[in-house]
């Protein structure tokens, strides 16, 4: 019993980090029309920004979560003002084709200086050792990802759904030239929706930088799984988002507990099944 | 909202007579590369991979649709094939065969699930299917795992065809290449492609004409896949080896690039951009990972600079169709 818990906290914390990365992709997808292939790289970015906080300058974990995602997301902002905003009109497919030439380019910079082996990050002081819960032990720092992730998580939702600027938001979504009409900076808000979801991405990525390693190719196949979570939630919702990210992280636990040869590819197989079953998706209008 | 290859030109008279002047040119420069003193590995390890650029542009140019896990066709055959050689120790006309149905079959089962979807949905699930396949290979033993199926024989193809002797295997793999090559322009020319056409410029109104549009794409997805396949196979006999870097997401990216640098939707450029992304990789393999910024830079210059690619450009200078 002690490891299906084991199991099931571990399926929590990925799903925290599916469901983080994928509102990122959804509110990105909605605004530029881009799917946002770098974002794996940016969430790896994300987590060499803790780890260079600490070994050059010596602010430690509570900075990073603080400074990571906004250094990340001004680069993010740079690359929607450089590069992406050229795509406006163009297909789809151009945006995917055009992010996943950045992806191998941060990825490829960062493996030419750090290699392809992980750097360690130590989980921060506050948050060492571990309770006993009486069914479990539960190590502090991984109840902290998950309770945190989940914060962000509702945090972002409340922003999109319930305040003004969530308004703009979705009404520029839906048509960006009637809401220019009505004085809006769309162009201003498009840049800083992009900064939005890359903090978001750079945020997980320093959530996980105690526990998975600090590699330069961590966000690279997470990112895939990433793209079938989004395709099993569609991208319609924001809710829908973070629902699926922690459903399918749990599915994954429970899988690497039942049957652990099939917890690498139990997220696509669920895919597909629901590709046969219902393919808009689970929460997702016609495409 | 214009397509990915809304500013290819108009079909002229000619295009057909211009572009079978170029294949009859490029097959009298492929037959000479033997005597030229150019590596024949190289050559015809760029012709496979051509090969599968070539059905990947019949998806994207043709059919609108970005399969961003052609890997997948590529690995499958590749192992299928390696299998049947030297496990089973099949004839090398066989041992093609029996990857190349590995692929068709794989395509009809993933075509099935990935067709229903479009546009970015349907690059996010077949690169999530090829991710799927990636992890199968990983852990089941007949792929050897990171190893890989090593040390394949090359036998001799129909009882005389020796195909460890470099200048009869160029030709074996050239002869493959073409065939393929002719497959897929006689596909492009006839009524199903123009139906695909279609389809890629305007689905609704195919479907309100009475096509019925999944099917056809469903056909050209096998059709795509399959060819992949096919070249996956030849590649065997070059490489002797099938290993997991031919299913990684990775290799469905240098897929995408090649097509992308030769130009989208021509007849031609992926077998342009295929050499050119080759002989990169051959020219800077000292250089380690910078290949991949590199790679990773291309992209990000031919999405923003030039969408038509090398093949394209020519075309639209010359206002022919190539």
């Amino acid at each position: 019993m002690q490891a299906l818990y084991a199991q099931l906290l571990v399926g929590l914390i990925n799903g925290s980090f599916y469901a983080l990365l994928s509102l990122g992709l959804a509110v990105i997808f909605g605004m530029l029309n881009i799917i946002n292939f770098a974002h794996g790289a940016l969430y790896m970015m994300g987590a060499f920004c803790a780890y260079f906080l600490l070994s050059l300058t010596g602010l430690g974990y509570w900075w990073a979560l603080i400074v990571a995602p906004i250094v990340v997301g001004i680069f993010g902002m740079v690359l929607e003002r450089t590069l992406l905003k050229w795509l406006t009109g163009l297909d789809h497919l151009y945006g995917l084709l055009l992010t996943f030439g950045i992806a191998l380019i941060v990825q490829g910079v960062f493996q030419n200086y750090f290699g392809s082996s992980g750097l360690p990050y130590a989980i921060p002081d506050e948050l060492k050792g571990g309770m006993n819960l009486g069914f479990m032990f539960l190590p502090v720092y991984r109840g902290w990802v998950v309770v945190f992730s989940l914060i962000v998580c509702i945090a972002t939702w409340f922003l999109i759904e319930k305040t003004q600027l969530g308004a703009y938001l979705r009404a520029a979504t839906e048509n960006p030239t009637l809401v220019r009409a009505f004085g809006i900076n769309v162009p201003r808000m498009i840049t800083l929706t992009y900064g939005l979801g890359v903090g978001l991405a750079a945020l997980a990525g320093v959530l996980s930088a105690p526990i998975n390693q600090v590699r330069p190719l961590m966000g690279a196949d997470l990112i895939i799984v990433v793209f079938a979570v989004v395709v099993i939630g569609g991208m319609g919702s924001i809710m829908g988002s973070i629902i699926t990210g922690f459903a399918l992280g749990v599915i994954e636990g429970l899988t690497k507990y039942f049957y652990p040869e099939a917890s690498n590819t139990v997220v696509f197989v669920l895919m597909v099944l629901v590709l046969l079953v219902k393919p808009t998706g689970l929460t997702g209008r016609a495409a | 909202m214009s397509a990915l290859t809304d500013d290819t030109l108009p079909i002229t008279q000619h295009a057909m007579r211009d572009e079978m002047i170029v294949f009859a040119l490029m097959a009298v420069l492929l037959a000479a590369v033997p005597f030229s003193g150019i590596y024949p590995f190289f050559v015809m390890q760029a012709l496979c991979f051509a090969l599968v650029a070539c059905a990947f542009n019949l998806l994207i140019g043709y059919g609108g649709l970005l399969s961003f896990g052609h890997a997948m066709f590529l690995g499958t055959a590749g192992y299928c094939s390696a299998h049947a050689l030297k496990v089973w120790g099949l004839e090398p006309t066989l041992g093609i065969l029996v990857g190349t149905a590995a692929a068709c079959l794989l395509a009809v089962i993933t075509g099935y699930i990935s067709i229903r979807r479009q546009g970015i949905y349907f690059s996010m699930i077949t690169l999530a299917l090829s991710q799927l396949l990636y992890f199968i290979y990983l852990q089941t033993p007949f792929t050897h795992g990171e190893d890989g199926i090593q040390g394949i024989p090359q036998g001799k193809m129909l009882g005389f065809l020796d195909l460890s002797k470099p200048t009869i295997l160029y030709y074996v793999v050239m002869v493959g290449f073409l065939a393929g090559f002719l497959l897929i322009f006689r596909t492009i020319n006839s009524p199903f492609g123009e139906v695909l056409k279609a389809i890629r410029e305007n689905e609704p109104r195919a479907i309100s004409l009475g096509y019925k549009t999944d099917q056809y794409k469903l056909l050209a997805f096998i059709l795509s896949g399959t060819i992949a396949g096919f070249a996956g196979a030849l590649k065997v006999f070059v490489a002797q080896n099938a290993s997991l870097t031919d299913v990684h997401w990775s290799m469905s990216g240098e897929i995408v690039l090649m097509t992308l640098v030769g130009g989208l939707g021509t007849v031609f450029g992926p077998v342009v951009g295929a050499f050119v992304i080759i002989a990169m990789q051959q020219y800077l393999a000292g250089f380690g990972q910078w290949v991949t910024v590199i790679q990773g830079g291309i992209f990000v210059a031919c999405v923003l600079l030039f969408r038509r690619g090398l093949v394209g450009e020519i075309a639209h200078l010359l206002k022919r169709s190539l």
